[in-house]
């Protein structure tokens, strides 16, 4: 690295130089991780941004040593602290793992052992590393489980990873982690598991934990609202190499890579609102056996030319400490410099239908209850009030959001109106029709009327069937046919090539898996699709293609979404009206710009206020949400959000707020209402 | 004509069952998830090693399915043809001298003499001495000369089998390299040196030594078993290598027959439970309990009994005591059947349990598509592997069951030859002063070899199905320079 910045008067403390990771697959030699210099400074965080399959995760693999049975490291030097980690033995890396450097995981219910209590498996961290044992040992995890937020930590020790939540299971890692006081801290997606509000937790307390210890963080992620709120310095990694290095703020106001710049226009958010279409990268990230020769993004690079397909890239300046790996940037190429295009294809006048249709679907105090069944003779000892009184209508063509955290319900909503699920009281009526009281074979018929997406493009399409097969099936089903003609046409509504067909779902990526899963619904053409959060496992490129998909399937066929989602950038996006759930029951519900310009309950508030924002003004501070989401088996009484909520009085614990709207504002179920 | 083929039942099956696999072969070309699977079981040298053994005992199994009666001399003044009451088979017409020459009670392997001494004339004088035998070695004018005899044709033996292998070889090589429509040489240079081609080759190679050693080994064998008794005699004076080559067909009958009773039972059950849940999945659940709870060895018996009592009673409904044999063999693969379904009942509704909450077949149901076609379009294929992986595995557990049973006495006729019966003989061998070893040995040798081959084959199968299947790295670790 070169260049004149002031950073370089500290050392680094983490230094990656031409550091070259392979996979040795069936399909060939992988290089997940090619070439890679960065460095990291105590006290610092750097980001690696990228989608899936750009070797992020090889990378942090790769510094600990941990690779999979199939890759090896096959160059460059890694130095922690002056000391090269590659040529190391096992046993010495052994101890330089938890103690020099330690790691977080994306999924905390599997980085924990289900047998083992919070104190033996942080115990075994301070013995193998600090030499403590017994008492002293239960002191210092006591700390560190007070450290990371954990209430009532004395007790907690004890008890086994299931009786912790999500979030609380992510600390109880990060205590871990922290066990061996390391000097680095590699955070491999450490929130992508986790609900919003929980995740601006957990930034949090990394954050802090940071300045306390002045530790250097790698943050792996592909959340750029993340990176936001997170990071000092940025490197975009793209099919194994890093393309781009940045400070945060260099990177947000002027992104230098046409892939960065595409990554920032494919978010959906507030400002494109009014259903234009998101920018796309087409295509996905080439598979890594590929030979490169030139750049690696030039086939999916709107600004590409012949030089980029024939030479690769060196780094060029492209600012004060920012580097990137494009031709644009060459000083040769100064006339070739032009800002990328913004998106032009904003659709125009907006397409709302008049307000005064009467309601496709009309759901009615839907209730799901699963009873808990105990003891020999399995009697119902209580009940879980999954979905406790649900009350909503969609209008041809438009869009409701169905938005909460996990656990609050939503995708019972979905199942029961399908009837997936069966509704244990509370009416559903498509078109007028009752779908609660209908025998089977007369719901067959509304079946074609209404349709799911599912959110697993990778668990909702049968892997032993071809992608005819798969979509021919509802046809089939619900006699409307199904030949080769029909799939064809399907296959390129949704943007797939007609001879597709004959292949199998495990030759597609996500991105064109969820493609073919929204084929299967389109092709008994229902009116309504139930879209159960069908972009949270895509990349955001790929996102972007969804979404434009879905709306542009609105447009012109007039389709109805419940969409169910998370996410509230594509709420803002694509959503016409929006309800906000929590624990079964729906708080507010209103138009778009209403619940989310100016949202009335505590936890919309709050769920807005948590989302992390990839711009610098990330830095206000959100209106944080303590504790988790009660369990549903036992929900508190009165308003369910009372013990978590800051506004809450008296009445909130013993009354139940009923859900209403006056002066046209949007209805919410809150005593104490803006 | 001279002979007059017979079909017992357990050949109809048999046969029935390798038309079943040559059908399963191309449902599985056209498979392209099992034929990558199928492939990746091509690709390990262990699986194509232990595949070509099995294969060589199926060979033997199948041309011992092959049965006839021979035809009797024409009586007198009778034009009519008579059909002896013996049954035979295409392998026993193959090894007629190993059948036909007896000795008249026990020798060892490779002996000229009996084991046991006899009171004999010699010069006018009785005398008690080991006598020779009526077979072994009795082309031999001077005993002393044995070794040399046995070592020369151990020699041309080997020497034939190798030159039948070469032949073998030669043959699959060109037939090779005519589909692939490559030149001769390249075709023997990429099986021999499969190297660090892209893509990982089907191990031709193991396939082809271990040809080499079954060629040399068969060959030796068979230039012995000309003159000699390979594995000695047992009591009665028959040949222990006709009785161990006889008893293979027993081995694989009761290891492949008996999952034809146990797959339906096994799926359709674990299917149901799984799939319906509520009162289906309690009532299987408590049916596959209590059969597990019940001592197997005890059941077995009981129905193994019963039926015995009954087969005695209806000897009207047999021709041949072959076919007795044969009924009682199939019984008893029922019977077997029956009682081991439950392990692989109880997998398969795990499978299910978890298969029917996947977004597939909520899809599916969201069609409205049926339960019945649910459960055979996405929920059976996707529990094929286990099915497969559960059969190859169970394969060797019944080999060695059905020797047990044997031992015990209520496992296949005493007139059928088995691994167990022989076994069950040893018994009184094995407790003899000088020992009698080589029947024990002989079933123990033939049965390690096919249980080792089909439980290595059952290990590749694990693999090359299992999801999580990755390769180990080929290259070794390169040590980076600092």
């Amino acid at each position: 690295m070169s260049g004149p910045d002031v950073r370089h008067a500290v050392e680094p403390l983490l230094e990656v130089r031409g550091l070259i990771a392979e996979l040795d697959t069936p399909a060939g030699v992988a290089r997940a991780v090619d070439g890679l210099d960065f460095e990291v400074r105590a006290g610092e965080t750097m980001a690696l941004l990228g989608e899936s399959g750009c070797g992020k995760s090889m990378t942090a693999g790769a510094l600990m040593r941990l690779l999979p049975d199939v890759g090896y490291i096959a160059g460059g030097s890694v130095k922690l602290a002056g000391r090269e980690l590659t040529t190391l033995t096992e046993a010495q890396m052994r101890e330089s793992r938890g103690s020099d450097m330690a790691m977080i995981f994306q999924e905390p219910a599997t980085s924990l052992n289900p047998v083992l209590t919070v104190l033996q498996q942080i115990g075994e961290v301070l013995a193998t590393h600090r030499g403590l044992r017994g008492a002293p040992a239960r002191a210092r995890a006591l700390e560190l489980l007070n450290a990371v937020g954990i209430p009532d930590a004395a007790r907690r020790l004890d008890e086994y990873p299931f009786q912790f939540s999500g979030g609380m299971k992510q600390r109880v890692m990060i205590a871990m982690a922290l066990a061996g006081e390391p000097r680095l801290l590699i955070a491999d997606e450490p929130t992508t598991a986790l609900d919003v509000t929980i995740q601006a937790q957990v930034l949090d307390l990394l954050a802090r934990l940071q300045r306390e210890r002045g530790m250097a963080v790698l943050l792996i992620t592909h959340d750029l609202g993340v990176v936001a709120r997170m990071a000092h310095h940025i490197g975009v990694m793209y099919a194994g190499q890093l393309i781009e290095q940045a400070p945060r703020a260099a990177f947000f106001t002027r992104p230098a890579h046409p892939y960065s710049k595409l990554l920032f226009d494919a978010l959906p958010d507030a400002a494109r609102h009014g259903r234009g279409e998101l920018a796309t990268i087409p295509g996905s990230v080439p598979p890594l056996t590929t030979a490169f020769t030139g750049c690696r993004f030039a086939d999916r690079c709107p600004q590409a030319w012949s030089r980029c397909h024939d030479e690769a890239p060196a780094w060029h300046e492209a600012g004060e400490a920012q580097r990137v790996r494009c031709h644009l940037y060459d000083p040769a190429e100064a006339a070739r410099a032009v800002p990328l295009a913004a998106v032009a294809s904003q659709v125009a006048a907006d397409d709302r239908l008049p307000r005064a249709q009467a309601p496709l679907l009309s759901v009615r105090d839907l209730k799901v209850h699963f009873p808990i069944r105990r003891g020999v003779l399995q009697r119902v000892v209580g009940q879980v009030r999954a979905v406790d009184g649900v009350s909503l209508d969609i209008r041809p063509g438009r869009t409701l959001a169905l938005v909460g955290e996990s656990g609050c319900g939503k995708t019972t909503v979905g199942k029961a109106i399908l009837r997936l699920i069966e509704p244990t009281d509370g009416s559903v009526s498509l078109d007028g029709q009752d779908v609660g009281s209908l025998s089977r074979s007369a719901l067959r018929s509304l079946r074609a009327r209404m349709q799911m997406v599912f959110q697993d493009p990778y668990g909702s399409l049968n892997p032993r069937m071809r992608v005819g097969e798969i979509i021919g099936e509802g046809m089939g089903a619900l006699q409307q046919g199904g030949d080769g003609v029909a799939v064809a046409r399907l296959l390129e509504q949704v943007g797939l090539r007609a001879d597709m067909a004959d292949r199998y779902p495990h030759e597609f990526s996500g991105g064109q898996r969820q493609r073919i899963a929204i084929a299967r619904s389109l092709a008994v053409q229902p009116a309504l699709i139930v879209c159960d959060e069908p972009t949270s496992a895509l990349d955001v490129s790929v996102q972007a293609q969804i979404l434009n998909l879905l709306g542009r399937l609105q447009r012109d066929m007039g389709l109805a979404y419940l969409f169910i989602t998370h996410n509230i950038a594509v709420v803002e996006h694509l959503a016409h009206d929006v309800a906000v759930m929590y624990l079964g029951r729906i708080v507010e519900i209103g138009s778009v710009d209403q619940v989310l310009g100016a949202p009335r309950h505590p936890y919309t508030k709050a769920l807005l206020s948590a989302v992390p924002r990839a711009d610098l003004d990330a830095a206000t501070l959100p209106q944080k949400l303590a504790g988790d989401l009660p369990s549903p088996a036992d929900p508190p009484s009165g308003c369910h959000f009372h013990p978590r909520c800051p506004r809450a009085q008296a009445r909130c614990g013993t009354d139940a707020p009923v859900l209403e709207g006056r002066d046209g504002r949007q209805a919410v179920a809150c005593w104490f209402a803006d | 004509m001279d002979f007059k083929p017979l079909l017992l039942w357990s050949d109809i099956l048999l046969w029935a069952m390798v038309a079943g696999c040559v059908a399963l072969a191309f449902y599985c070309r056209r498979q392209d998830y099992l034929r990558r699977a199928w492939r990746r079981v091509g690709e390990s040298g262990v699986a194509m090693s232990s595949a070509t053994i099995l294969a060589a005992f199926v060979s033997v199994g199948l041309l011992d399915s092959l049965h006839y009666q021979p035809r009797l001399p024409a009586q007198e003044g009778s034009t009519e043809a008579q059909y002896a009451p013996e049954v035979l088979s295409a392998l026993d017409a193959l090894v007629a001298d190993l059948r036909l020459n007896k000795e008249k009670t026990y020798s060892a392997p490779l002996a000229t003499h009996a084991f046991a001494k006899e009171t004999m004339e010699r010069d006018g004088v009785q005398t008690r001495d080991y006598p020779r035998l009526k077979w072994g070695g009795a082309h031999l004018e001077d005993v002393a000369g044995r070794d040399s005899d046995l070592a020369r044709r151990a020699a041309s033996g080997a020497f034939y089998g190798l030159l039948l292998w070469a032949a073998v070889v030669g043959v699959a090589v060109g037939l090779m390299a005519l589909a692939r429509g490559a030149p001769y040489g390249a075709t023997c240079r990429t099986v021999w040196q499969p190297g660090t081609a892209a893509t990982r080759p089907i191990a031709w190679r193991a396939v082809f030594a271990t040809l080499a050693v079954l060629s040399v080994i068969g060959g030796i064998t068979a230039a012995w078993a000309a003159g000699y008794h390979v594995f000695g005699t047992d009591k009665v004076g028959q040949d222990v290598l006709y009785l161990s080559l006889k008893s293979v067909r027993t081995a694989l009958l009761i290891g492949t027959l008996t999952t034809l009773v146990t797959l339906p039972l096994a799926v359709a059950l674990g299917l149901i439970a799984g799939f319906r849940g509520g009162w289906w999945d309690d009532a299987i659940q408590y049916l596959y309990t209590v059969l597990n709870s019940i001592p197997g060895v005890l059941l077995i018996a009981a129905m193994v009994l019963m039926m015995q009592v009954v087969i005695d009673t209806h000897p009207e409904w047999f021709e041949t005591a072959a076919e007795r044999a044969d009924a009682r063999l199939l019984a008893l693969c029922f019977i077997l059947g029956l009682t081991s379904w439950t392990g692989l009942c109880r997998l398969l509704r795990a499978e299910t349990l978890k298969l029917r909450e996947l977004d597939y077949v909520q899809a599916a149901r969201a069609f409205g598509v049926g339960d019945a076609r649910i459960m055979a379009r996405h929920i059976l294929p996707n529990l094929m592997h286990i099915v497969l992986i559960a059969l190859v595995m169970d394969f060797s557990g019944l080999v060695l069951s059905e020797a047990v049973l044997s031992y015990i006495g209520i496992g296949v006729d005493s007139s059928m030859n088995s691994f167990g019966t022989m076994i069950n003989a040893a018994r009184l061998e094995l407790s003899r002063e000088p020992v009698v070893w080589w029947s024990l040995a002989a079933a123990f040798v033939l049965m390690l070899a096919l249980v080792l081959a089909a439980n290595l084959f059952a290990d590749a199968v694990r693999d090359a199905f299992d999801p999580r299947f990755q390769w180990r790295a080929r290259r070794v670790v390169k040590k980076v320079a600092a």
